[in-house]
């Protein structure tokens, strides 16, 4: 029986309720579950690569502030070169972003973990902050002149009524896509490796004398894609970051 | 949706071996699962809300300022590279135009020295020879007077012997005078 649950894909995104007992507020149950136990190991995690990177200011930098710098140089040239100069009020925002999701993924890849970006309600959220601060951003800036987004300059009249509906829907689609899209890529990867991963134990337990080798199939598969999730891991996050500074750019930049 | 059809397959081999068995708390797929809701983004809310306040505030403006030290760091150094270049140059320059000077002073004043030990020597030459011409002159003069007084002993002498002479031939005795008048008019 015990071996029958380790073998479910899906037992690893259930989440274990009330670590430290339950807590209600309101009636709405917000126990401190395994979950939120990860996001605050990633929060503590980014805190200390960031301070102990930072420990030493040396003018030649040692390993860790090298990573810590090319960390903060990387999404600061990225948000450069998608949303230029005003685009770095945002930096710390799309930092957080970007080293959060980063090591939501990277924490979830190790066993017994728990991957909070697999949680649909989570990389929503964030996706509906970045959106929050979009419109926020951009109606603050522009006022009526955001609107200028929906409509892309030197299209026909004739068919702009048509440019501008689809520029809606895909602006309103936003938050959707961006969500869902790291959530089913945290969810898949982890669901196949778990499956390839159960393969193993179902194949050597199950079968006999010789064709016990053929367990071999699936580790090879486990080992092949291991490597694959953390490259997803980090392109999630780049993506997620990029993706963030683009919008950010439309709420600065309104017109096309 | 590719995560769905996995999930499918991963139901029926799960289902194959009994996995849900005992799973009878709930059915719902965990991600999805709207109770579980509210607690997360309770906690994501405090856990993210503090990560960016300590970017903000704390973490980001440490690792900014030193890449900006180091960044003004190099700018002052390649600054003063420029600089010590410029005053390099400025130097060799210097040292080039003193090099022509010094070539020029030296060669002036080997010429100056040149043109003062030709005009010396001319001068020394100059009185050297007239006082040589002086000296042949007085030398020229003494040789004249000697001569002069040579021939004038040279008639004595004729006179002298001539008497001398007439005496020895004759046995008789002629004065001086006499035979300094034969002797004169001989000549």
């Amino acid at each position: 029986m015990a071996e029958a649950t380790k073998l479910d894909p899906i037992k690893q995104f259930e989440l274990h309720d009330a670590l430290f007992g339950d807590f209600h507020i309101a009636g709405y149950d917000l126990s401190f579950t395994n979950s939120a136990l990860m996001m605050g190991v990633a929060v503590i995690l980014i805190s200390l690569f960031l301070l102990m990177g930072t420990s030493k200011r040396s003018l030649v930098p040692g390993r860790l502030q090298s990573i810590a710098e090319i960390s903060y140089e990387f999404v600061a040239d990225m948000i450069h070169s998608t949303s230029g100069r005003d685009g770095m009020k945002f930096f710390p925002f799309i930092y957080a972003l970007f080293m959060f999701i980063l090591f939501a993924n990277i924490l979830g890849l190790i066993p017994f973990f728990f991957t909070t970006t697999s949680h649909i309600i989570v990389t929503f959220a964030l996706a509906m902050s970045v959106m929050t601060t979009v419109l926020v951003v951009g109606i603050f800036k522009n006022g009526f002149g955001f609107l200028k987004l929906f409509v892309p300059s030197g299209v026909p009249i004739v068919i702009l009524p048509l440019v501008v509906l689809l520029e809606i829907i895909s602006f309103l689609s936003r938050p959707f896509s961006h969500g869902i899209r790291l959530w089913a890529n945290m969810l898949a990867g982890h669901i196949m490796l778990k499956l390839f991963a159960g393969f193993i134990i179902m194949m050597w337990a199950g079968l006999g004398g010789v064709a016990k080798i053929g367990a071999i199939a699936p580790f090879v598969m486990v080992i092949a894609l291991t490597p694959l999730e953390i490259l997803v891991a980090f392109l999630q996050a780049y993506v997620f970051a990029i993706l963030t500074s683009v919008y950010i750019n439309d709420a600065l930049h309104p017109g096309h | 949706m590719n995560a769905f059809d996995i999930y499918m397959a991963a139901a029926a081999v799960a289902d194959e071996h009994g996995g849900h068995a005992n799973d009878s708390v709930n059915s719902v797929f965990p991600p999805l699962d709207a109770s579980t809701f509210a607690s997360q983004l309770f906690w994501l809310f405090i856990f993210f809300g503090l990560l960016l306040f300590l970017l903000a505030k704390v973490l980001l403006p440490r690792l900014g300022g030193i890449l900006e030290e180091r960044s003004n760091r190099i700018a002052d150094d390649l600054d003063s590279a420029a600089r010590m270049q410029r005053e390099a140059e400025s130097a060799e320059l210097a040292y080039e135009q003193s090099l022509k000077d010094a070539r020029a002073k030296a060669h002036n004043v080997a010429e100056t020295t040149r043109a003062s030990i030709n005009a010396e020597i001319e001068a020394e030459m100059k009185t050297s020879e007239l006082e040589m011409a002086e000296h042949m002159e007085i030398a020229e003069a003494k040789i004249r007077k000697l001569r002069e007084k040579a021939l004038a002993n040279v008639d004595g002498i004729a006179a002298d012997t001539a008497k001398a002479l007439v005496e020895k031939l004759f046995t008789g005795k002629i004065t001086s005078a006499a035979a300094a008048k034969a002797v004169k008019a001989q000549n």
